[in-house]
């Protein structure tokens, strides 16, 4: 459809957000995103009976994990949409989108800039991707 | 039958009258004259007056303090002891307290769960169950000997008792209960407050069916209302109650002043229907915070005066 | 199996805070099964605490590893080698592995990163419940296979209270009643006339009363 959706959105695709694990939605935030937005499948419609109910479960723990360290559990959202509602899509990245910067960057961000700063030894940085990088490949997310 | 021990109330029993006792709460606190003013209450209209034991797990004054102090005005004292919060060496040991101040009657409990309290983050103990306190009072009275096997010097000289509940679940254990009590030596048994008549006459044809009744004295408890709240409070939030609702439309058909009266009125005429029931030895009558009811509630019953032993 | 459950996030924090290199070590046994202290949840917890204290402002390395069992000898040497580098071990096994883990490296601090709970089953995924409390002397025989010991809130072994309602126990509806399950399963075998024999006083000196207990098999040992 050709419809336009902010540019600070990266697309992951997954076969089925049964897949989600509550790691990568937590190493999402580790890596410096602002907000994470699983979108599956109506409830009752999903091709593998029930993936999209389990990944509710680990949208709304990580939620309480991210409340839990001040990071912000609004910042991870799921929504139930069918492939064809693009205008949905927009609609919810889009307002997802606003909530967020209202919120504000990732706190860790400015955080990690600093200690790097401080730190000359970049080996400690918890931001390192490659571990994460790594576990994605060999789950066939693409990045 | 004969007696066994020095207990007034066993003596009233055996003597084949029907037996009157009432309870008394202790206070919070530590003045001796919040029970010995409800006992001076009801002194003359009961034969032996029950005191509980840190009932609903909130502490009070002690079970065993209490009925010294009711021993020391004249009153005959039912000490009830839970097996919640003592191990065997201090139940042991308490029973030969109450035994050196001459106290002769003893009920023995489990105890509500101290959740229920004022101390839910307390330990519990349960070392010996109440059926096991059952026995273990009758043996040191019987054979003279401490559980461990060593010698008691004065054994303790009790009437044993143990509640029992016609209402509670499962149903169909509650007879099999009731034996299993009397194996285990109970010798008097209060019920727990009657409402449901029905109930409790089937409870009691059970137990004669099995000459239970002959085995140890029944005696029927009662509680009366003080209001249509109260039925309803102890219809719907007490385990164990049986309030059926005819008995709670009743109260709450009368206007408001007049319903403590009302609570009275049934319970005598529970009495007085139960009077009529074999088996039934004598009555419990349960007035918490409202002692100063229990001598008319006798009195109507016609069960006063008290008989002489 | 060990049911153990997650410790709050804010009381971890609280004792690692003290620390700057952690190694999180999670058991694949009991703690796994329970989802409490397995690998999925040492990555989960090593993720949150990492974000946490880079949001302090607090420079933090938080390494996983998990190993068979720690209540075994020979997994818990595994981590020798590589132990020194760190200033404290944060251990998501049961109570049991915590302190073998603590035995055997004495001069490491090590934190437990669950909450111990009971001896118990699955009874569906993510519902754990209470079976056993080691009583050292075991008498299922007599309770038609329903311990009234860790299945009755006061442990009675003549029961039920009179509290029981409904099949359920006085402190909770949702806890069910022993003595309810002992009496349906007594029923259920058609022995219900063993309900009226009267269980003797309980030997509580195998028990946890008796003090710290040990088993030793000579004939095995080496």
């Amino acid at each position: 459809m050709r419809l336009q959706y902010p540019s600070n959105v990266k697309i992951i695709k997954l076969p089925c957000t049964g897949k989600v694990d509550l790691i990568h939605l937590l190493r999402s935030f580790e890596k410096g995103a602002d907000g994470v937005c699983v979108i599956g499948c109506m409830e009752g419609a999903c091709q593998f009976t029930s993936g999209n109910i389990r990944a509710r479960k680990r949208v709304e723990e990580a939620q309480r994990i991210l409340d839990s360290i001040k990071i912000g559990g609004e910042r991870v959202q799921m929504f139930n949409l069918s492939s064809s509602e693009a205008p949905q899509f927009v609609k919810v990245i889009t307002e997802l989108t606003e909530k967020i910067k209202e919120m504000g960057p990732n706190p860790m961000k400015a955080e990690s800039s600093k200690l790097k700063a401080q730190n000359m030894d970049a080996q400690s940085s918890p931001l390192s991707a490659s571990s994460f990088e790594l576990q994605a490949h060999k789950e066939g997310i693409s990045l | 039958m004969k007696t066994k021990t020095p207990s007034k109330l066993e003596k009233i029993l055996s003597a084949g009258h029907l037996a009157v006792t009432s309870e008394c709460g202790p206070p919070r606190g530590s003045d001796p004259k919040a029970i010995t003013k409800k006992a001076e209450m009801i002194k003359d209209h009961v034969d032996a007056i029950n005191i509980t034991d840190n009932q609903t797990s909130v502490i009070r004054l002690s079970s065993l303090a209490s009925c010294i102090h009711l021993k020391l005005m004249g009153v005959e004292p039912i000490l009830q002891m839970v097996v919640r919060d003592r191990n065997r060496i201090a139940l042991q040991s308490d029973i030969l307290g109450a035994a050196s101040f001459d106290i002769h009657n003893i009920l023995c409990l489990s105890g509500d769960h101290q959740q229920f309290g004022d101390s839910a983050q307390g330990q519990n103990v349960f070392d010996i169950d109440s059926m096991q306190l059952i026995q273990t009072v009758r043996h040191m009275r019987d054979e003279g000997k401490f559980l461990g096997g060593d010698d008691i010097k004065r054994p303790p000289n009790m009437f044993v008792g143990a509640a029992a509940n016609p209402f509670a679940d499962p149903f169909e254990i509650r007879t099999p209960r009731l034996a299993k009590k009397i194996a285990a030596g109970v010798e008097f048994i209060q019920t727990q407050c009657i409402y449901n008549l029905e109930k409790f006459e089937l409870w009691m044809q059970q137990a004669r069916d099995r000459g239970l009744h002959e085995k140890t004295y029944i005696m029927a408890g009662v509680t009366p209302f003080k209001s249509a709240g109260m039925a309803k409070y102890m219809k719907n939030r007490v385990p164990g109650m049986d309030v059926p609702d005819e008995v709670v439309k009743r109260m709450a058909g009368v206007p408001k002043e007049k319903q403590a009266e009302e609570g009275i009125n049934i319970c005598v005429e529970t009495i007085e229907r139960l009077k009529e029931c074999e088996g039934v030895s004598g009555f419990h009558i349960m007035a918490i915070e409202w002692e100063e009811k229990v001598p008319g509630i006798v009195e109507r019953s016609g069960l006063y005066p008290r008989p002489e032993v | 199996m060990i049911v153990a459950k997650r410790k709050p996030i804010e009381e971890i924090i609280e004792e690692a805070q003290a620390y700057e290199k952690i190694l999180m070590v999670g058991c694949n046994e009991c703690v796994t099964v329970c989802e409490a202290g397995g690998k999925k949840e040492v990555a989960v917890l090593a993720s949150a605490l990492r974000m946490h204290f880079v949001n302090q402002g607090k420079e933090i390395k938080i390494d996983e590893v998990t190993l068979e069992r720690q209540c075994d000898h020979e997994y818990l040497e595994e981590l020798r080698n590589q132990i020194d580098q760190y200033d404290a071990v944060i251990s998501l096994a049961c109570g049991v592995g915590v302190q073998f883990m603590a035995e055997k490296y004495m001069s490491m601090p090590i934190l437990p990163g669950v909450d111990t709970c009971f001896m118990g089953v699955t009874e569906e995924r993510g519902v754990w419940s209470e079976r056993c409390q080691g009583c050292g002397s075991c008498m299922l025989a007599k309770t038609a296979g329903i311990c009234p010991v860790s299945r009755c809130a006061k442990r009675l072994f003549n029961g039920p209270c009179g509290g029981s309602t409904d099949g359920h126990c006085e402190i909770d509806k949702d806890v069910i009643c022993g003595w309810q399950l002992i009496v349906d399963r007594l029923t259920k075998l058609d022995k219900l006339d063993d309900y009226e024999v009267l269980m003797p006083i309980k030997d509580w000196s195998t028990e946890r009363a008796g003090g710290p207990r040990k088993v030793v098999r000579e004939d095995v040992m080496q």
